[in-house]
């Protein structure tokens, strides 16, 4: 039976390879009563979209200056 | 240098400058320099001179991906360059020895690999709202730099700087396995925290 900290391994692997029918099989069984894990699952999709999106959006006041402005 | 030449290395640079893929390829890297250096200057700095690096060899590259290989590869050595100046760097095969060996997880795993009760991931609700708000970026950018600074340069590699995995392993020095290990851990530890001070906290 695979482990919560092995299903994260295969689950964050499956983003950078094909699982293999026996990987698959032993992660589905997994997910299908961890909810811990099938919220990890998704979360990897989400970190990598949010990796992507960081990777490209405009630099946050790339030119402005750095004076914080206090509430006073 | 010739006429011909001189002509080629402008309508070069214009590509550089003018092509919004540049401008892409810029941000990735400045802020993979960035992380790296911890200071946006010197990273500034490092990028334009790799830019200007790529430039001028800019006639021979086949495509975009070769350009962009080759502009990581001149930032890395500036990089390498500055953190040696700095003696921060450390030797690379020995980070992750460290890092395999001193790193646990006991906190959010049991002895038999199961989730710690309260580190069970919880379901983020509507995350992309989240990429409007400054302080979600800022939260991220503080995850990314707590960090061990192995982890993250091959996951800024590869989800920032979009990287192919072979890439990163030979740019690295580790094996395929290597790298799996180490973006595993990077993951946990990057969705930990972003759960922990922003998706559990519903600041958003």
């Amino acid at each position: 039976m695979l482990n919560c900290f092995n299903a994260t391994r295969l689950l964050s692997e499956s983003l950078e390879r094909h699982l293999v029918i026996k990987e698959r099989m032993a992660l589905n069984m997994h997910t299908m009563m961890c909810s811990g894990c099938r919220n990890f699952g998704k979360q990897m999709q989400m970190l990598r979209l949010i990796a992507k999106t960081y990777a490209h959006k405009p630099d946050e006041g790339e030119s402005e200056p750095s004076v914080p402005s206090q509430d006073v | 240098m010739s006429h011909e030449n001189g002509q080629a290395a402008s309508l070069a640079w214009d590509a550089l400058h003018d092509s919004n893929f540049i401008e892409d390829l810029r941000r990735q890297m400045l802020k993979f320099a960035t992380l790296q250096l911890g200071d946006r200057h010197a990273a500034e700095d490092a990028v334009q001179e790799a830019l200007i690096g790529a430039l001028k060899n800019a006639g021979s590259f086949g495509g975009r991906a070769a350009l962009k290989t080759w502009v990581l590869a001149i930032l890395k050595n500036k990089i390498a360059d500055i953190l040696r100046r700095n003696q921060r760097l450390v030797d690379a095969s020995r980070l992750l020895r460290e890092e395999e060996e001193g790193e646990d997880f006991t906190s959010l795993f049991d002895r038999k690999g199961f989730w710690q009760p309260d580190e069970r991931p919880i379901p983020w609700s509507d995350p992309v709202a989240s990429f409007h708000q400054k302080q979600f970026w800022q939260m991220f950018e503080a995850c990314l730099e707590r960090l061990p600074p192995q982890q993250a340069r091959v996951f800024m590699m590869r989800e920032v700087v979009e990287l192919e995995k072979e890439e990163i392993c030979q740019a690295v020095g580790i094996t395929v396995s290597n790298l799996f290990v180490m973006l595993h851990r990077a993951r946990l530890r990057l969705r930990e925290c972003l759960e922990n001070n922003w998706f559990a906290q519903g600041v958003q």
